[in-house]
């Protein structure tokens, strides 16, 4: 069964105790600026031994630097961190991790090539000098064995899954001994039920006396996991407050300042002439493995589909043959009635496709160029912003203006490295811009990803926006409740293949978990699901 | 006969100055440093055991002082690199117009006189007298010995074995990744800049000390370059480094036989062999999915670019 929320843990009982704890690491007013941004203002953060301990905030709030502060990798202009009572200072990674003070940052930070053994042994002082093939993956055995976190230890990285790169980086910072372990919004890139397992491990460690940071924009899971919880606005501490007294309303007020205001749900208008037409393409993933196969699928004007599935089942593929950056080996793709099949992205994109990808720095964004130079990568070839081959730097800098005012994206100034905005914020930029290129379909994959609450709704209402002036949209997600909320169709993937068909006002969660998880519903729907 | 084995004997002579430059250009890369200035560097070791022979005695003594001012150079390019961040391409650039352009200036009053102290040859006990291998493999001088054998013995152990070569590759690999384990991704890089240079001053210390026994103007004559290339070639390992080497002294040694052997080739053609050969194993790749493929794989993946803590 699916269940996008995580099991509800007895958050009563650990707070009761909560006043006894001991305090572990105290950050008190930690001012730090980039350039003349201003990212932390007089933050502070105080973190009990035992505790399970949630850092929330919008976008570019300031939550990834206050933990780099605390794990040496920023300098605080202003600040003092005291650590079991005693005034520290850190200069480097290596001191905070020599004091116990572990990271699993947001983009992880592992070597590709290596092996896991070797990932999860690199910096360790007690590695002895003379390597041992043997040694190396025996302890690394041995240590997932006694945190209950397996992955392969010869692999290398570039083989693993994102939630067993995930894993190695928590081994990583367990086998240095943290005590405390920050980590950065680990669950935005994992399935589930991967999400579920991380919280039993999380869990487990703080049973056993150790602080846990967790970042995350999910409210629901905030609140599942976590003992205190500790909410950021603009690089100040608004409050800490025990989980079990707060509810996902009262955080998201307290981390924006405002009531969330709900929009009434927005059904078609109706929808008109297909726009996208996939038909029987099959297509190989990345290792050459047949990943799409056979799927069948249409999108037209005014509507949304939703494309349900566990991560990994083909869903990536598919949103890159809808935007021609894979060529399926069988089957054809057209867009308003032409027939795009093996033609160029660029054609696509002068059919009118836009496009949200899942890996945002990998293929969304160009992160060492600057924020105007990003904003104009779709749009620099119309009469608009160049003529005759020679772009026109006025016009480009007000569409850059306009496009970041219109995403609410938070930046220093549009000259900046696109590299320098918080991840959020990158998120929102690439979304809107996008959204401005689609005429015709936009393609988004998990567009809310990473986004806090109110950048998340504002998200869906430009897809909404979208739909409504008449643009086809396929939306990826593997929030069944975000497509809940905004598809027409739903539309579910299962190892490469479309199945099932919902319309989005009858569609059964139930029956859509089935499905996901291989189920069929051949003999009349959803008469097979287990209750 | 007896001419294919003498020429065997040169292309290993040939083969073992591009062989050092390379390890350590090699050495370099791997911790992420990509310094084009081995030219300069190895034309300033040259003209450093140049000038030092005319003091001392001892052509150890003088390839120390070649080995020397390389070191110099590279940690220089270290420090402008590493630690201050200019960017490595151009400090490089910079670095070979400055050391070839220095070492003929320094140069000119030595050129033509043959060099005091040379190399001689250290024949293997024994295994010398074999008939025409013995001369071609194991009559060599000392540094030849040493670079065939030690240097890629001890650059793949330590690269591969032990502890300090597996945080050397992680800084070239993901200098992040490496500093948030808590190695130290500055220091390493500068230091394995200035082992680079350590070696491209020797490769040009012994060139003068032995392949070509005196000062010459630009006598390195762009074999800088080819160890660069021939890093790629190797993929970044060491072994592989010593088997394009002696292909390289072999195209050289070819152009000697050629005209030994009165083949018809004119001198200039046969000159170009070796870069000839280097242009084609650069482009090859170009053409060749599979070997373009294996070559981007091998490559540190941080090589050439700049670590600042604070940037994202
Ligand atoms: N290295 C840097 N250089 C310049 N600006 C930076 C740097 N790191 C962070 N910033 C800026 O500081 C602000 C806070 O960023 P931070 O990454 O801490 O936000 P966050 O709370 O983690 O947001 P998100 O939820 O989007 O990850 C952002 O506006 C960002 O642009
Ligand atoms: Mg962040």
């Amino acid at each position: 069964m699916y269940d996008p929320q995580p099991p509800d843990v007895q958050n009563d009982q650990t707070v009761a105790c909560a006043d006894a704890r001991a305090t572990v690491v105290e950050m008190a007013d930690i001012w730090k600026a980039f350039d003349d941004f201003q990212a932390l203002s007089g933050a502070s953060l105080e973190l009990q031994a035992g505790e399970i301990h949630a850092l929330l905030g919008e976008n570019g709030a300031g939550k990834t630097t206050l933990s780099n502060v605390l794990t040496g990798i920023y300098r605080p202009d202003v600040g003092t961190i005291r650590l079991d009572g005693e005034q520290r200072r850190f200069h480097s990674p290596a001191q905070a991790i020599a004091a116990g003070l572990g990271m699993v940052h947001q983009h992880f930070r592992l070597v590709e090539p290596l092996t896991v053994a070797e990932n999860i042994h690199l910096g360790r002082p007690e590695l002895p000098r003379r390597l041992s093939r043997r040694r190396l993956i025996s302890e690394t055995a041995q240590a997932m064995e006694q945190y209950g976190l397996t992955v392969n230890p010869t692999a290398r990285i570039w083989q693993l899954s994102i939630g067993e790169q995930q894993r190695v980086e928590i081994l990583r910072v367990l086998l240095r001994g943290a005590r405390v372990l920050i980590l950065d919004e680990p669950t935005a890139v994992l399935t589930p039920s991967e999400a579920t397992e991380l919280f039993a491990v999380l869990r487990r460690l703080a049973a056993s006396g150790r602080t846990i940071v967790f970042i995350s924009h999910k409210l629901h899971e905030v609140l599942a996991v976590s003992d205190r919880v500790t909410i950021l606005r603009r690089g100040m501490n608004v409050a800490t407050r025990p989980a079990a007294k707060m509810t996902p309303e009262k955080l998201a007020k307290l981390m924006t300042g405002t009531e969330r205001v709900m929009e009434a749900p927005r059904p078609s208008k109706g929808r008109g002439k297909p726009v996208l037409e996939l038909r029987n393409v099959s297509a190989r993933g990345d290792r050459g493995l047949v990943s799409v196969r056979e799927a069948s699928c249409t999108v037209h004007e005014g509507e949304i589909v939703g494309v349900a599935g566990v991560s990994g089942n083909g869903q990536r593929e598919l949103t890159e043959i809808a935007t021609g950056l894979r060529h399926p080996f069988e089957g054809t793709v057209a867009i308003d009635g032409q027939d795009l099949t093996a033609r160029l992205p660029g054609d696509f994109v002068s059919a009118g496709v836009g496009h949200v990808p899942e890996d945002r720095i990998g293929s969304a964004i160009v992160p060492s160029a600057t924020v105007v130079d990003n904003a104009v990568l779709r749009a620099f070839r119309t009469g608009e912003l160049s003529r005759a081959g020679v772009m026109r730097r006025g016009a480009v800098r007000v569409f850059t203006d306009r496009l970041v005012t219109a995403a609410d994206v938070q930046l220093p100034d549009i000259d900046v490295p696109i590299a320098n905005l918080s991840g959020g914020n990158q998120q929102r930029f690439v979304a809107r811009r996008e959204a401005w290129a689609a005429d015709r379909l936009l393609v988004a994959a998990h567009p809310t990803r990473g986004l806090d609450v109110r950048a998340a709704d504002q998200v869906r209402e430009v897809v909404l926006d979208r739909r409504d002036a008449g643009c086809a949209v396929l939306l990826v997600s593997d929030d069944l409740d975000e497509l809940l909320a905004v598809s027409d169709r739903i539309v579910v993937m299962y190892e490469g293949r479309i199945k099932g068909d919902f319309t989005a006002a009858k569609a059964r969660r139930k029956e859509i978990g089935y499905l996901m998880g291989g189920g069929d519903l051949v003999g009349g729907a959803g008469a097979e699901a287990p209750s | 006969m007896g001419s294919l084995f003498n020429a065997l004997h040169t292309s290993i002579d040939a083969g073992a100055v591009i062989l050092i430059a390379a390890m350590g250009s090699l050495l370099a890369e791997r911790s992420g440093m990509l310094n084009l200035g081995m030219e300069g560097m190895m034309a300033l070791g040259a003209v450093a055991a140049v000038v030092a022979a005319g003091q001392l005695t001892s052509p150890l003594l003088c390839l120390l002082v070649g080995i020397a001012a390389g070191a110099l150079c590279g940690l220089v390019f270290g420090v402008v690199t590493a630690v201050i961040r200019a960017n490595q391409v151009l400090t490089g650039l910079a670095l070979v117009l400055l050391g070839v352009g220095l070492a003929n200036r320094i140069g000119t009053d030595f050129a033509g006189t043959p060099m005091s102290t040379t190399f001689s040859s250290w024949p293997i006990p024994l295994l010398h007298e074999i008939p025409y291998i013995g001369r071609a493999l194991f009559s060599h001088d000392p540094i030849v010995y040493v670079a065939y054998l030690v240097l890629p013995a001890a650059a793949s152990y330590v690269l591969f074995r032990t502890r300090h070569g597996l945080n050397v590759r992680a800084i070239g690999e993901n200098a992040a990744a490496a500093d948030a384990a808590g190695l130290r991704v500055t220091a390493t890089r500068t230091i394995y800049a200035t082992i680079g240079g350590a070696l491209a001053g020797m490769a040009g210390g012994w060139l003068v000390l032995s392949l070509t026994p005196t000062w010459t103007q630009n006598v390195t004559g762009g074999r800088g370059w080819v160890a660069i290339a021939l890093v790629i070639f190797a993929y970044w390992r060491p072994w592989r480094v010593v088997g394009g080497a002696l292909l390289f002294g072999g195209m050289i040694s070819l152009g000697f036989l050629a005209q030994d052997q009165n083949w018809g080739i004119p001198a200039p053609v046969l000159a170009m062999l070796p870069y000839v050969l280097t242009l084609v194993l650069i482009v090859l790749p170009a053409f060749v999915p599979s070997i373009r493929a294996r070559r981007a794989g091998a490559a540190p993946a941080g090589l050439t670019l700049p670590f600042y803590r604070e940037a994202r």
